[in-house]
C-alpha cells in the first residue's frame, strides 16, 4: 500500500503540498477529459458509492462522472427512496454499504462533521462532498485549479470571497486552500453573515466591496440563500444586493484580468447580475469542467494504489 | 435498609467539615457510634480496611438525570444510583426532566418509591412550571409537602421573566430553593456548542456565553427583588462566575452556584472530533472560561461541584453532531477528575462534592460530620490509586463518558450508605 491519505475530509488535512499533488494529477485528467473517449482504466474493479443526504445533483453528477471516467463501478445511494426513510440510522446505513465491499464513499450531509464520523466507522475511503457549514474540499481544489489555469499561480493573488461566509462550507475550504497556496484572502460580507469569530483564519475582513474589487485578482461570490431573510440576518435581499451584489457597475471596477467565480447554482440578480456571470472574466463554466478532473484526481490518489 | 450489626473502618484519615484526624470509625445500627484510634469493634462487626485512605462524608450530587420515568433505555433510578455509589455518592438529586416530568406530588411520590431500593439516597427536584413548559406554575406546595426542596425546569431555563418572579415570590413561603438552568433560549436557538473560535471553524452553530450570563444576571436581580433562595445550575462561563462573585459581595442575594467537572477541565476544542460525547448543555467553553471557573472554585465563589450526569444511549450519541442530544455521564468519575485535575487541597474538593451541596439540597443526613450520632453515609477514598476510565465498565445503562481512556488519580474504595457497606474495594455488594 502507499502512504497516501485514506480520506479527504478537510482541506486542512492536505496542506499546501497535498493540494499541489492533487492539482498536478488533475492536469493529466484534464487531458483525459479532452479525449474522444474520455476514459482510463485506472480504477477498474473498484467501487465508488455516492451517499448524498442532501440534494445536490451537480456535485453528485460530477463525482459520478469522475468515477466512471476512471472505470470504477458507481453506486448511487439515494436517501429519498431508501432505508433511511424507514428510520435507519446513519451508522447502520454506512456500515451496510461498507460491508458490500466498496472502496470509496462520497458523502454529502447537511450536518457538519458527518464525513469524519463516517470515516470512523468504515474501511472504505471517505470523501467529503460537503458537510453542513463546515467544508467542501473538492470545491476548493477545483477552484484552485481553475485560478492556476488562468493565472499560473495563486501566490500573492488577492482573492475576495463575498457573501454568506457564516453558513458557507465553500468559504471555509476556500480560505484554507487559497491561503495555503499563497493568496491573500479578504472576506466581504455584512457582519451578520460572518462567523462569530475569525480568530486563526488566514483572512482579513471588509464591508466595502467597491474598495476591495478595485484591487482584486479574483472575486469569488457565494450563493445567497433566501432563508437567511427569515433568520433576520438581513433586512432584505434587495439591500444585500445593493451592498454586496456584483452588479454591472461594480464589475466595471474590477481590473481587466480579474476572474469572477461562483460555486453554483447562481442566483442571477442577487449575488451576481445576470450579464456579469457571462462576461469574459467569468470562469464559472470552467469551474464546473475542472470539477470532474479534480474529482478524478482525488479518487485516483485515494484509491489508485493496488487494492 | 441498614443491616443489623456493626461496621468498623480501620486505619484511615477522617476528613469532614470540622477537619482531619487519623481515626477508626465505628458504625452501629446505621449511625456513627465512635470515632477514634484503636476502636474496639463488637464481635461479628464487618471490618473495612482504610489504610492510606480518606474517610469522608458520602458525596452529594445536586444534579443527576436518572431518566426514570420515561427514558429507562438511558438510565434508571437503580442503575444511576449504582453508578453514584461506585463514585462515592450517598445522595443525588434527581432532575425532573423525565416523561412525565416531575411536576406533581404524584410523580414525586412515584420516583421516591423507585428510590426506596436505590443504592443511595435519591432526593427529587420538582419542576417550576407545568410540564417544564414555562407557562404556568407547577404545584410547588404539594411537591414541597412530598419532600421536594429544590425546584427547577432544568434542561431549559424559565424564559418568562414575570413568571420567574412569581415562582420566586411563591417559593419564599415554602422555604424551598429555586434552581435555574441559565440559558436565554432565543439567543441559544439552534446551538450545538459554544459560540467562538471553534464553532466558527467547525461550521457548527454556537451559543454565546452571554446566553447564559443574561439569565444569571436576570435571576440575581429577581432574587434580590423577591428575597428568594436561588441556586444556579452548571455555570460554565467566566462572566457567570463574575456575576455571582459580585452578587455575593453585596450580601443582598441568597445565591449558591454549582459547576460541573467537565466545565473545569474540557474546552470547546474537543468538538473538533465531531464526537457527540462532547456535546453537552451548557456547552464546553473556551480555555479562558475554564481558567476563570477554576479560579472561582478556588476562591469560594462557586459552592458545589455537581455532575449533571446525563445518560444517553449510544445510537443517540452517534447521530450527526447537531442532531445528537446533549449530556455526558459523571457520577463514577467526578471525584477522581476533581482530585486529578484541580489544584485544590482534598478538603476543599470534598467540601465542594459533599457537605456544601448537602446544605444546598437541605439533606440533613448527608455531608457529615463524621461524628457519633450522624447517619453513617460515608465514602472511603484512596487518593493515590490510579485507574483508567473504561466506558464499557460503567454501571450506568449508558456509555457517554467524555473521560473514556483517561488516567485518573484517586479512586473510591468503599461507600457506606446508612451503615451498609454497599461498595467494598470498588465492587458493589448488591
Amino acid at each position: 500500500m502507499t502512504t497516501a491519505p485514506t480520506h479527504l475530509l478537510s482541506v486542512a488535512d492536505l496542506g499546501a503540498e497535498g493540494i499541489d499533488a492533487v492539482l498536478k494529477v488533475t492536469d493529466n485528467f484534464v487531458e483525459v477529459s479532452a479525449r474522444a473517449i474520455p476514459k482510463v482504466p485506472a480504477l477498474r474493479g473498484r467501487t465508488v458509492v455516492s451517499l448524498f443526504y442532501e440534494d445536490s445533483t451537480r456535485t453528485r453528477l460530477s463525482f459520478e462522472t469522475a468515477a466512471r471516467r476512471l472505470s470504477a463501478d458507481v453506486m448511487n445511494f439515494s436517501v429519498a427512496s431508501s432505508s433511511v426513510k424507514k428510520g435507519e440510522c446513519l451508522r447502520d446505513t454506512v456500515e451496510t454499504i461498507d460491508a458490500m465491499g466498496v472502496d470509496a464513499l462520497v458523502v454529502r450531509h447537511g450536518s457538519a462533521g458527518v464525513p469524519r464520523q463516517v470515516a470512523g466507522w468504515v474501511g472504505a475511503s471517505v470523501v467529503n462532498a460537503g458537510d453542513g457549514a463546515h467544508e467542501h474540499p473538492t470545491q476548493a481544489l477545483l477552484d484552485c485549479y481553475t485560478i492556476r489555469q488562468r493565472r499560473g499561480s495563486l501566490e500573492g493573488l488577492r482573492i475576495a470571497i463575498v457573501g454568506d461566509v457564516k453558513h458557507s462550507r465553500v468559504a471555509r475550504s476556500g480560505v484554507l486552500a487559497f491561503s495555503a497556496l499563497g493568496a491573500e484572502v479578504t472576506l466581504v460580507a455584512p457582519p451578520t453573515l460572518l462567523p462569530p469569530s475569525l480568530a486563526g483564519w488566514p483572512a482579513t475582513v471588509s464591508h466595502d466591496l467597491d474598495g476591495v474589487l478595485a484591487k482584486a485578482d479574483v472575486v469569488y461570490l457565494l450563493r445567497m440563500q433566501s432563508e437567511r431573510m427569515t433568520e433576520a440576518l438581513l433586512p432584505s435581499l434587495r439591500e444585500y444586493t445593493a451592498a454586496y451584489g456584483l452588479t454591472r457597475r461594480r464589475a466595471a471596477l474590477l481590473p481587466d484580468d480579474a476572474l469572477v467565480m461562483h460555486p453554483g447554482p447562481l442566483n442571477r440578480g442577487v449575488e451576481i447580475a445576470a450579464e456579469v456571470a457571462d462576461l469574459p472574466g467569468s470562469v464559472i463554466t470552467a469551474q464546473v469542467a475542472n470539477g470532474v478532473a479534480v474529482r478524478m484526481a482525488v479518487l485516483y490518489l485515494l484509491l489508485g494504489g493496488p487494492g | 435498609m441498614s443491616p443489623p450489626g456493626a461496621l468498623v473502618i480501620r486505619g484511615g484519615t477522617v476528613i469532614d467539615a470540622t477537619g482531619r484526624r487519623e481515626a477508626d470509625v465505628l458504625v452501629v445500627d446505621g449511625r456513627v457510634a465512635a470515632v477514634g484510634s484503636g476502636l474496639e469493634a463488637p464481635a461479628g462487626a464487618v471490618a473495612l480496611d482504610a489504610a492510606g485512605c480518606l474517610v469522608a462524608p458520602g458525596l452529594v450530587d445536586l444534579h443527576a438525570h436518572l431518566r426514570e420515568p420515561g427514558f429507562e433505555e438511558s438510565e434508571t433510578v437503580e442503575t444511576g444510583s449504582r453508578a453514584a455509589a461506585l463514585g462515592g455518592y450517598t445522595a443525588v438529586v434527581a432532575m425532573p426532566n423525565t416523561e412525565p416530568p416531575i411536576d406533581t406530588a404524584a410523580v414525586v411520590r412515584h420516583v421516591l418509591g423507585l428510590a426506596a431500593g436505590a443504592l443511595c439516597q435519591v432526593a427529587v427536584a420538582g419542576a417550576i412550571t407545568v410540564g417544564r413548559a414555562g407557562r404556568q406554575l407547577a404545584p410547588m406546595g404539594e411537591m414541597a409537602d412530598a419532600g421536594v426542596r429544590l425546584f427547577t425546569d432544568d434542561g431549559s431555563g424559565v424564559q418568562d421573566t414575570a413568571l420567574m418572579r412569581r415562582a420566586m415570590e411563591y417559593s419564599t413561603a415554602l422555604g424551598v430553593t429555586l434552581a435555574q438552568h441559565c440559558e436565554d433560549a432565543a439567543l441559544a436557538a439552534g446551538a450545538s456548542m459554544h459560540e467562538g473560535e471553534w464553532s466558527s471553524r467547525l461550521g457548527v452553530p454556537g451559543a454565546p456565553a452571554e446566553a447564559e450570563e443574561l439569565m444569571v444576571a436576570r435571576d440575581l436581580a429577581l432574587a434580590r427583588l423577591t428575597g428568594a433562595r436561588l441556586h444556579l445550575l452548571h455555570l460554565s462561563t467566566a462572566g457567570s462566575a463574575e456575576l455571582v462573585a459580585r452578587a455575593k459581595a453585596t450580601r443582598s442575594v441568597a445565591v449558591t452556584a454549582e459547576v460541573a467537572p467537565h466545565h473545569l477541565v474540557l474546552t470547546d476544542a474537543e468538538v473538533a472530533s465531531y464526537d457527540a460525547v462532547f456535546k453537552v448543555n451548557p456547552p464546553l467553553r473556551s480555555a479562558a472560561d475554564v481558567a476563570a471557573l477554576r479560579a472561582a472554585v478556588a476562591g469560594g465563589v462557586l459552592d458545589a461541584i455537581a455532575t449533571d450526569h446525563a445518560p444517553h444511549p449510544q445510537e443517540a450519541k452517534e447521530l450527526p453532531f447537531d442532531q445528537a442530544p446533549p449530556g455526558m455521564l459523571g457520577l463514577e468519575t467526578a471525584l477522581a477528575v476533581c482530585l486529578t485535575e484541580l489544584d485544590l487541597p482534598v478538603e476543599r474538593v470534598l467540601a465542594l462534592l459533599s457537605w456544601q451541596p448537602a446544605a444546598i439540597a437541605g439533606l440533613d443526613d448527608q455531608g457529615g460530620p463524621v461524628a457519633p450520632g450522624s447517619v453513617a453515609n460515608l465514602c472511603v477514598v484512596d487518593p493515590a490509586a490510579t485507574w483508567v476510565v473504561d466506558a464499557a465498565a460503567s454501571a450506568s445503562r449508558s456509555r457517554n463518558t467524555p473521560w473514556a481512556g483517561r488516567k485518573l488519580t484517586g479512586r473510591v474504595r468503599h461507600t457506606v450508605f446508612q451503615g451498609e457497606p454497599l461498595i467494598v474495594d470498588g465492587e458493589a455488594r448488591r
